[in-house]
């Protein structure tokens, strides 16, 4: 399982990940930056966390325009898998590989705590070694990630199983709609979710919660 | 030219900035605020002298990335 992390400008959770697909896969990630014209022969890309561009203009709206966007766009309709996740998410949105936006936490708050995430979906490359409906705790660190889109999209979304997390126990950081927290396109390859898992799979970390989604990404 | 644009939070797009600033002015003892939508205004100097291919241009530097139309509208003024 190859892999690359995309590395812009502003991003501060690239080496987190990093270690984290490292950890679990055994084989260390190449870290590509936003200028690289083309992405090099992997199975995943991760688009990590962080404030790419200070979040100028909008969240992730910069990022999701730079060239290696381009390529990742188009490998991506060829079937590439693609993980999203905070300030990543927020990018593959704005660069229309997954419906809807994230915008403003509804409180205004930037929210930095644990919640807890319903597994929906566990038929996808990032949540196959899990059971349906299991609950997870996972950190949030985000301002702007109250999921947001219109009622057609909605309904697509919950009517085809492609709401992949879903915020539980009350614990919804921000308003997002449904308690969304992580959705799936329509093809099965790009996820795209606001909490990050790679800061819960080592006992350091408090908990190995999301340890086991990392290991689906061996059996996808 | 120079083209004005808007950008604003489409209808039902929550705006919690928005209600901070209606919070804020209703502190400020402004009684009649009944509600406040904040948006994002934009000066772009372009080269083009025709009107008619500044606003094509213009038009496609906000649907690819001045705005989100997925949660904002746009509009562009010329002159």
């Amino acid at each position: 399982m190859k892999s690359a992390v995309v590395v812009f400008p502003g991003i501060n959770r690239e080496r987190d990940m990093m270690l984290a697909l490292e950890a679990v896969t055994g084989i260390a990630p190449v870290a590509i930056w936003h200028t690289d014209p083309e992405l090099p022969k992997v199975d995943l890309v991760v688009v990590p966390g962080g404030f790419s561009y200070g979040d100028y203009l909008r969240c992730g709206a910069i990022a999701a325009r730079s060239p290696i966007m381009t390529d990742i766009r188009a490998k991506a309709a060829k079937g590439l898998k693609v993980l999203g996740v905070c300030n990543g998410f927020q990018i593959v949105a704005e660069a229309g590989l997954l419906p809807g936006a994230l915008v403003r936490n509804a409180h205004l708050h930037f929210v930095c705590r644990e919640v807890k995430l319903a597994v929906e979906n566990n038929s996808t490359f990032f949540t196959n070694r899990m059971k349906k409906g299991a609950v997870v705790s996972c950190p949030v660190a985000h301002g702007e990630g109250n999921y947001i889109c219109d009622e057609e999209t909605l309904k697509a979304l919950e009517g085809e199983g492609r709401v992949v997390f879903r915020y539980t126990q009350g614990t919804n950081p921000n308003g997002a709609m449904n308690d969304i927290a992580g959705i799936v396109n329509k093809a099965g390859n790009v996820i795209g979710m606001m909490p990050h898992p790679e800061n819960m799979i080592e006992p350091l970390h408090g908990k190995t919660d999301c340890r086991p989604l990392f290991e689906s990404l061996l059996a996808a | 030219m120079k083209a004005k644009i808007k950008v604003t939070l489409k209808k039902g797009v929550l705006d919690p900035q928005g209600k901070a600033i209606e919070g804020a002015l209703g502190h400020l003892g402004f009684a009649g605020v009944e509600h406040v939508r904040q948006g994002k205004y934009f000066e772009i100097d372009v080269a083009e002298t025709d009107k008619s291919k500044a606003m094509t241009e213009v038009k496609a530097m906000c649907e690819k990335l001045i705005a989100n139309t997925v949660i904002e509208n746009y509009d562009i003024e010329l002159a």
